[in-house]
């Protein structure tokens, strides 16, 4: 047999695909840069000469690249000194070799055998900084790599051990330190009373169980896929700031007592499904639904940013396919540390945030874009506390016909697994997750970073829509989180199932029976189809070009019974699994900090003020990211992200018509915003939770939607719950959540909690992130084609405030700008936001409006220097006529963050029957629009003067703002080899 | 009499849709059809009166973007698109669809090595652009069209490359059919041509002006809601004219 041959692919000219990776050396400090990327595919086939031109040639396309053919080396060969080759290790998706294969099927008519592709990075500068370079151009993870030197290429690397059987594990016998140690070294994250459970089940038995068995129980166990903080009975005491026991109460579970609480008041008519499905739906409009869910994917992304932040999006769109409906927008929301971080201050084990940013805007980017679900709403943030922890929110809407998606799973029906084959990629993911970062985290959890595959993603969705269409299958659920152990455990709820795990299809040879059941490898669905759907359902995949197999079959013994080669390697009942978890009881606490009033400084810069907060890293420009992120594809885009004159502003919400429902009249379109803010977390939690599910509510509402069709979505992010000051917070913010909903009258539909946010410093100190909650708003809009605009439109037009101030500062994003993040009051809900948000949209319903934007970071001078630089006008307005006390300072009049504010332009015109409607409101008109400066005076004396062009400058420098890219492309610019 | 539009669907294709939709509202009768169905003989180029290649990550885009479906077509349907044109049936090629006629030969269809390589700036670019039909383009898509024309961009490989010859060999055969509008006095062509396209164009049409590629997508510009607000009061038309020359063209030929 021949070896192996290579072809390379060099590219000519300079490759901007370099410029990312020679940035992020750039930013790394890192004295050298890349020159070229050559792309080296190894092929393994009876090759002639002439396939092997034939394949060079499609690798290969004129007039930019070159193909060499060479043989793939089969033993490690020394190259000069700057060329620095990185493959992705063996088992990690590698789609290009994959769609490579197929190719040269159609091309040559006859399949080769293996393909594997790497590629060759040039450097040039500092040779001594070449290995650090090579350290930062590849994930140890996922990919190997050598520096000076080819690596031999993965056709000759040995193949897999043979598959191993199922072990049993002796569990019956083990005393409590054996059980705690079985449970660090499976690393099964289960605490005492867990483990001892599972063990007095096996006992009760009378068997041992299998690893399959073990591992499926700590999986379903997991605090990722029951939530047991959540449900947990907790004895909460607070404390007054001098540590008195000031209230104790028993609270029978955080998720009923405080957010099902919420959706059960608001009793919403067009409620769909909360709480008990892969996504929240509502009732859009006749005919037609919208689903909603937001996940996190904190510590993959802390490991290996682009795979975290990928698998991410992957994630949370199955979960929009598993209540069977068309992805129509993705969100997300992300938490990292200063991007100006020391290299000394990063704790061991943890990546620079410049890196774990720079890789999870790039996974989401090349996720959603390849998807075509349009990338369209986010927040940024940057805070020292999520350093060695940082959070990637990411969500997904959809939008599916009314009763469309079946939840009837029968005994018989078929389980069918569709889309991608199982690798060991991901593995544990769930109880990972569950458990603290900490300096070997990265060596432990090699199998838990996952490989996303956008392609075969797209498929999948092609082929459950096409199903579902169809009415080919009675329940479907996502492969998230525990494999296929966590998707079949669900869907067999209540039933049974009978599983041959040797039908799953295989990445490669070699997996355990329990690695292929608790595999998290991405993009897979389980669908339960009714043995006469089949033969079609099995059409359908194969016609959109992926696969369903089926797994075993639905039945009603109550049971989960697993066979592998001939033997039963688990055998489980349901019950037990579902409902034989202890209950925990947590202690928490929550004792305020000392409050600490705000000194202003003595000689006010307001202007400066204003402009290092258009610049700060929090508050600058995010084009930069928003313009790598498809946020058009699907048409549908009606309310965009960037906003104003030049398509530049920072909007508030996004408003969305959905693509199957573009061509119907009248149709109503979708908006949805965020809130996030943990800054108010430190001085109360409670208060941060009011003020999340406010903004998000904001912010569709200052595009146009109906405050009365608002549903809202609860991530938590948290450090370790069983520690009772941390679940103590997290008591007061679940408790904001309640409260903020009842404000509003408006349902949680869907919710995820994060936990274990923690890691251990070189110190051993135990640290964990700053509280977090992300409040999403999802809401109807009457008119998607008018959604109002943060961007003042006219000169002339009057400019209203509407909404009280007071002096709330504490946690606002002046206060950490003058470094009293720690000082004030943390800003309020107060009756009557929901009163002002319908009647703005009464105003809004009667065209009234012209431009609104609501009042977040940076108070109001913020929020009227964002209208002016995306309206690209100025305006002069007087602070001091806003609706508040009399006495209030003028740092709290131009920068406090008091919530339920909107700033309003209306056309003079219409200034009467704007006031009308809006009358016994705390409204105030406090200027007009017009000139080229934004102009704020206070009583007497003009605060601040600053030309609009400078509010932009400000606002495009900080590290989200635009690119800038000098082009030449006059003829003759491009250079190559003829 | 609604032409017939065959809406060529490979695995990857995230865009059939919306290119279905708007020429269901210039006036066609779309149809998606994935490619397999032509390759297996199961559908028939012969059966539409015009086609539309939208745009996606077909196949992954993993060899370069359009790479393997343009591959699949020259060698599973060459003969076939051919006798397309010779019917004088119009084909739309748009982004990824760009990229694959561009990679199936079929533009500029003159022998001169062009490409279209990563974008200037490293990066995905989405963004609304305005687009002016080049004076003297065969195109039939652009036929009495005057500009500017607007619609999105969004890709990561939408520079246009070529030789200076090639480009002088183009323009002397109107097969240049649209560029990137870059306001006069503009300090950078960049980001009003958003990829760095050579002489800023955004779209070639083949010696017969029946085939047009373009990286912009006209089919996300169809009606006026979807112009970004502050452009609703400019002046200029949306990216369905395109649809509705070629249907005007198709339904002369039905």
């Amino acid at each position: 047999m021949r070896p192996p041959r290579r072809v390379e692919v060099h590219t000519l000219d300079t490759d901007p695909r370099l410029r990312p990776l020679n940035d992020a050396l750039q930013a790394a400090a890192i004295p050298c840069a890349v020159d070229a990327r050559v792309d080296l595919y190894d092929l393994d086939g009876d090759l002639t000469p002439h396939d092997l031109r034939a394949l060079a040639d499609l690798l290969a396309s004129p007039p930019l690249q070159r193909a060499v053919i060479d043989e793939a080396p089969d033993a490690s060969a020394p190259l000069p000194p700057h060329a620095l080759e990185i493959a992705p290790r063996p088992g990690v998706t590698d789609r290009p070799a994959a769609s490579l294969l197929r190719a040269a099927a159609r091309l040559l008519h006859r399949p080769l055998r293996a393909v594997a592709r790497s590629r060759r990075l040039l450097l040039r500068g500092d040779p001594d900084a070449f290995p650090q370079a090579a350290a930062h151009l590849h994930h140890p993870l996922i990919a190997r790599a050598a520096l000076g030197a080819a690596l031999p290429s993965a056709l000759v690397l040995p193949p897999p051990p043979p598959a191993p059987l199922a072990q049993r594990i002796p569990l019956r016998d083990l005393d409590d330190d054996a059980l705690r140690d079985l449970g660090a070294a499976r690393r099964l994250a289960l605490d005492d009373a867990e483990l001892r459970a599972a063990q007095r089940h096996f006992r009760d038995l009378g068997r041992d169980p299998t690893d399959l068995e073990l591992e499926m129980i700590a999986q379903t166990w997991s605090e990722h896929c029951v939530h047991k903080t959540f449900k947990a009975e907790i004895n909460y005491k607070k404390l007054s700031n001098y540590g008195e026991i000031t209230h104790q109460e028993r609270i029978d579970g955080l998720l009923a007592t405080f957010i099902q609480a919420a959706t059960a008041a608001a009793a919403k008519p067009w409620l769909r499904s909360a709480f008990e499905d892969n996504a929240g739906r509502v009732a859009l409009c006749p005919g037609w639904e919208i689903a909603a869910k937001v996940e996190t994917h904190n510590r993959p992304s802390a490991l290996e940013p682009f795979g975290g932040a990928h698998t991410g999006i992957g994630g949370v769109v199955r979960d929009i396919l598993g209540v069977s409906a068309l992805p129509i927008a993705n969100l997300d929301a992300l938490c990292f540390g200063p991007l100006d971080l020391p290299a000394d201050d990063l704790p061991p084990g943890a990546l620079h945030p410049r890196r774990v940013r720079q890789g999870v805007l790039a996974g989401i980017a090349d996720y959603g874009n390849t998807l075509g679900v349009p990338t369209v709403a986010g927040a940024i943030l940057y805070d020292p506390g999520y350093v060695a922890n940082p959070l990637v929110f990411c969500g997904c809407l959809g939008v599916l016909p009314e009763g469309a998606h079946p939840r009837r799973p029968q005994p018989g029906d078929w389980i069918v697994a569709l889309g991608a084959a199982t690798g060991r990629d991901g593995l544990r993911g769930a109880t990972f997750s569950s458990l603290e970062l900490g300096e070997d985290a990265a060596r432990h959890s090699g199998g838990a970073v996952q490989i996303g595959d956008p392609l075969e993603e797209r498929l999948v969705i092609d082929a459950v829509l096409a199903a579902r269409d169809a009415g080919l299958y009675t329940a479907i659920t996502d492969c998230g989180a525990g494999g296929f152990s966590s998707a079949i455990g669900e869907l067999a709820a209540g039933l049974g199932a009978e599983i041959e795990l040797d039908a799953a299809p295989l990445k490669y040879a070699g997996l355990a029976p329990w690695e292929i059941w608790l595999s998290e490898s991405q993009e897979r669905m389980v669908l339960a189809v009714p043995p006469d759907a089949w033969d079609a359902l099995e059409d359908v995949a194969a016609r959109c070009g992926t696969q369903a197999v089926r797994l075993g079959r639905l039945c009603d013994h109550g049971r989960l019974i697993l066979r592998s080669q001939g033997q039963r390697v688990g055998d489980l009942a349901l019950d037990f699994l579902h409902h034989g978890l202890p209950r925990r009881r947590l202690e928490a606490t929550w004792r305020p900090p000392t409050p600490t009033p705000l000194t202003p400084p003595p000689e006010p810069a307001w202007a400066d003020d204003l402009l290092r907060l258009l610049a700060s890293p929090d508050g600058a420009s995010r084009e930069g990211v928003l313009r790598r992120f498809d946020h058009e594809v699907q048409g549908g885009t009606l309310g965009r992200p960037l906003v104003g004159a030049a398509s530049a502003g920072p909007g508030d919400g996004v408003v969305l018509l959905p693509l199957p429902l573009q061509d119907l009249p009248d149709a109503p379109g979708v908006a949805v915003g965020l809130g996030l803010n943990p800054r108010y977390g430190a001085l109360d939690p409670w208060r941060m939770a009011l003020a999340a599910v406010d903004e998000a509510a904001r912010n569709v509402v200052a595009t146009g939607a109906d405050p009365d069709h608002l549903s809202l979505l609860d991530n938590f992010c948290w450090g370790n719950p069983t520690l009772p000051d941390r679940l103590g917070a997290l008591v007061e913010c679940a408790r904001g959540c309640r409260d903020g909903a009842l404000a509003y009258q408006a349902p949680f539909i869907s919710g995820k909690d994060s936990l274990n946010n923690e890691h251990l410093t070189a110190q051993g100190e135990r640290r964990a992130i700053p509280g977090t909650v992300l409040i999403t708003a999802v809401a109807a809009h009457p008119h998607p084609a008018r959604a109002v605009e943060a961007a003042f439109q006219a000169d002339g037009g009057r400019i209203y405030l509407l909404g009280e101030t007071f002096d709330e500062l504490g946690g606002a994003a002046w206060a950490h700008l003058h470094g009293q993040g720690r000082a004030g009051e943390a800003p309020l809900l107060r009756p009557g936001a929901l009163r002002a948000a319908r009647a703005l949209h009464q105003a809004m319903r009667a065209g009234l409006v012209q431009a609104c934007h609501d009042c977040a970071e940076g108070g109001a001078a913020v929020a009227l220097a964002e209208l002016c630089l995306s309206g690209d006008r100025g305006a002069h307005v007087r602070l001091d006529l806003a609706y508040a006390a009399p006495d209030l300072p003028p740092h709290a009049l131009l920068f406090s963050e008091s919530l339920s504010r909107y700033l309003i332009e209306v056309a003079p015109d219409d200034a009467p029957a704007f006031e009308a409607l809006l009358c016994g409101l705390p409204l105030a008109c406090i200027g007009e629009v017009g000139g080229r400066s934004l102009r704020i005076d206070l009583r007497d004396a003009t605060a601040l003067d600053l030309d609009v062009d400078s509010l932009r400058d400000a606002f495009q420098r900080g590290p989200d703002g635009p690119c800038e890219v000098q082009v030449n492309n006059q003829p003759g610019s491009f250079q190559y080899e003829s | 009499m609604r032409p017939r539009v065959l809406i060529l669907h490979a695995p990857g294709t995230n865009r059939a849709v919306a290119a279905a939709r708007a020429c269901a509202l210039a006036g066609g009768a779309p149809e998606v059809v994935s490619v397999e169905a032509l390759l297996r003989g199961t559908r028939e180029v012969r059966e539409f009166q015009m086609m539309v290649l939208p745009g996606g990550f077909t196949y992954g885009d993993d060899l370069g973007a359009g790479r393997l479906w343009g591959e699949a077509l020259r060698a599973g349907l060459g003969g076939e698109l051919a006798g397309f044109v010779a019917a004088e049936r119009p084909i739309l090629g748009i982004c990824n669809g760009f990229q694959a006629l561009m990679a199936a030969g079929l533009l500029p269809g003159d022998g001169e090595a062009a490409g279209l390589a990563a974008n200037a700036s490293g990066r995905f670019e989405c963004r609304w652009v305005e687009l002016e039909p080049e004076p003297g383009s065969r195109s039939i898509f652009l036929r009495g069209l005057s500009g500017p024309i607007g619609c999105p961009v969004a890709h990561g490989e939408g520079r246009l490359v070529a030789s200076s010859s090639a480009v002088a060999g183009w323009s002397s055969r109107g097969q240049i059919a649209l560029r990137y509008r870059v306001p006069a006095g503009a300090k950078n062509v960049y980001p009003h041509n958003p990829n760095g396209s050579i002489e800023n164009i955004a779209a070639l049409t083949d010696d017969t002006g029946l085939v047009m590629g373009l990286m912009p997508h006209p089919e996300d510009a169809v009606t006026p809601a979807q112009r970004p607000a502050a452009r609703r009061r400019a002046a200029g038309r949306l990216g369905l004219a395109l649809f509705e020359q070629a249907m005007a063209w198709a339904r002369r030929r039905v």
